[in-house]
C-alpha cells in the first residue's frame, strides 16, 4: 500500500511537471498553471501506473522517505557542484596542453546498498579526472579509470579513497544507509 | 508563445553556430575513430549537444515544445547508447 | 541591463566548455580520455546553457507576468535533470563494453581490472 501511495504521487508530480502552462482560456478551471482536465488525466493516468509498477519502483526499504535525508542530498548538490567545477578546470587543463598521465586503479568505498553505490558511481564520474570503469558486485568495489595517476596514492592498495573521490564515501553513506 | 523582453536572437544564433563546430569536431572523431567504442563516444557527445541546441533553439522560436522533444531525445537516446554498450560487450540482451 | 549581461556570461562559459569537449575529443588518445572530455566537459557546459535559459524563463514569469515562463523554466529543468542522470550512466556502460571488448587504456601507468576475480553474479556465455 506505502509503495503504491509513493510511485503514484512520484508520478503525479512528473506529469504535472511535463504539463505546465496548459491553462489556457477555453478550458471550463484553471488551477494556477494547469487546467482541470489536465489534472483528472494525469490523476487516472499515474493511479494506473501506480498499480502497475510499485513493486519495481519500491523494492524492499522505505528508508529514502525520511526527510533529513533529503535535506543533506540538497547539502549534497552544492558540494558536488564545487568539486565538480574543479574537476573540470582539470580537464580543461589536460584538453589544452595534453599531459595525461592515466591507468586503472581499484577503490573499496565500503557501501553496503546498491543506491549508494550507483550514487557514487555517478559522483565519481563526474569530478575530477575520474571514471567509472566496473564494479564488483560482490564487494562493491569500483574500478577507476584516473587520468593522472598520483604516485604516492599506489603505495597503498587498494587505493585510499580521499585520492579518488574527495569526501564522497562520507556523504553517500549518510544520504543512502 | 513567450515574449522576451530586451533579448538579443543574434547572440543565440551565435551560440548555437558555436555549437554546430563542436558537433562538427565530434562528426570527425566519429568518422576516423579507430575502434568501435570510439565511434560511440562521438555519437553520445553529439546526442548532448544536440539536446542543449533544441533547448536554445526553442528560446529562439518562442515555443516550449521544441524542450519537450530534447527532454524525449535524451532518454531516447540514452538508452541506444546503453543497447550498443550492450552490442560491443557481446553479452545477451 | 545586469541581468542581460549576466545571462551572457553563463551562455559564454557553457559554449566554452562544449567547445573543449570537442577539442578533447579530437586531441586525447584512447577511448577511456575521450569518454573524459566527451562526458565531463558536455555536461558541465549543458548545465550553464540550461542554467541560463532557466534564469530567462524565471525573469519572464516573475518580472513580467508572464506564465509561459514558468512553463520554459521547468520544462528546461527536467530536460537539465534527464541529461544529469542520463549522461555519467551512458558513460559508465561504454567504458565497460570497451574493456570487455579488448581495448586497452594507452600509456597506462597501471591496470587493475585485468585481475578483477570472477563474480558469482555474471552471466556464464
Amino acid at each position: 500500500m506505502v509503495a503504491f501511495v509513493i510511485t503514484t504521487i512520484v508520478c503525479f508530480i512528473t506529469y504535472l511537471l511535463l504539463t505546465t502552462g496548459t491553462a489556457n482560456n477555453s478550458s471550463m478551471v484553471n488551477l494556477w498553471l494547469w487546467s482541470i482536465e489536465e489534472i483528472i488525466l494525469g490523476l487516472i493516468l499515474s493511479i494506473i501506473v501506480g498499480i502497475i509498477a510499485r513493486k519495481i519502483f519500491i523494492k524492499k526499504s522505505i528508508r529514502m522517505l525520511n526527510p533529513v535525508r533529503w535535506f543533506i542530498f540538497i547539502g549534497y548538490l552544492f558540494y558536488f557542484f564545487y568539486e565538480m567545477a574543479k574537476a573540470n578546470f582539470d580537464v580543461a587543463y589536460r584538453v589544452i596542453t595534453g599531459k595525461i598521465n592515466p591507468g586503472i586503479v581499484k577503490i573499496s568505498p565500503d557501501l553496503k546498498t546498491d543506491l549508494g553505490t550507483t550514487m557514487l558511481a555517478n559522483s565519481i564520474t563526474l569530478t575530477p579526472g575520474t571514471l567509472t570503469v566496473d564494479v564488483d558486485e560482490d564487494c562493491n568495489d569500483l574500478y577507476i579509470h584516473w587520468i593522472n595517476v598520483k604516485k604516492e596514492a599506489l603505495e597503498k592498495k587498494p587505493v585510499d579513497c580521499k585520492y579518488v573521490c574527495a569526501g564522497f564515501p562520507k556523504w553517500v553513506r549518510r544520504i543512502a544507509e | 508563445m513567450i515574449e522576451f523582453f530586451g533579448l538579443d536572437v543574434s547572440i543565440l544564433l551565435i551560440v548555437l553556430t558555436l555549437l554546430f563546430l563542436s558537433i562538427t569536431m565530434a562528426i570527425i572523431r566519429v568518422l576516423k575513430g579507430p575502434t568501435a567504442p570510439d565511434r560511440v563516444v562521438g555519437l553520445d557527445t553529439i546526442n548532448t549537444i544536440v539536446i542543449v541546441s533544441m533547448i536554445i533553439y526553442g528560446v529562439i522560436s518562442k515555443s516550449i515544445i521544441y524542450i519537450d522533444v530534447a527532454i524525449v531525445y535524451a532518454f531516447l537516446s540514452y538508452i541506444s547508447t546503453l543497447f550498443i554498450a550492450k552490442y560491443l560487450e557481446g553479452g545477451e540482451f | 541591463m545586469w541581468f542581460e549581461i549576466i545571462m551572457y556570461i553563463l551562455l559564454a562559459i557553457g559554449v566554452f566548455f562544449n567547445l573543449l569537449a570537442g577539442a578533447g575529443l579530437l586531441r586525447f588518445p584512447d577511448v577511456y580520455t575521450r569518454l573524459h572530455a566527451g562526458t565531463k566537459c558536455t555536461t558541465f557546459g549543458s548545465i550553464f546553457i540550461c542554467g541560463s535559459v532557466i534564469l530567462l524563463g524565471l525573469k519572464a514569469w516573475l518580472f513580467n507576468g508572464n506564465d509561459g515562463g514558468a512553463s520554459l523554466a521547468l520544462h528546461t529543468g527536467v530536460a537539465l535533470a534527464a541529461i544529469l542522470l542520463t549522461n555519467p550512466t551512458g558513460a559508465h556502460a561504454i567504458a565497460r563494453a570497451a574493456h570487455r571488448s579488448g581495448v586497452k587504456p594507452a600509456q597506462a601507468v597501471i591496470d587493475e581490472l585485468e585481475k578483477k576475480p570472477e563474480s558469482k553474479y555474471e552471466v556464464k556465455k
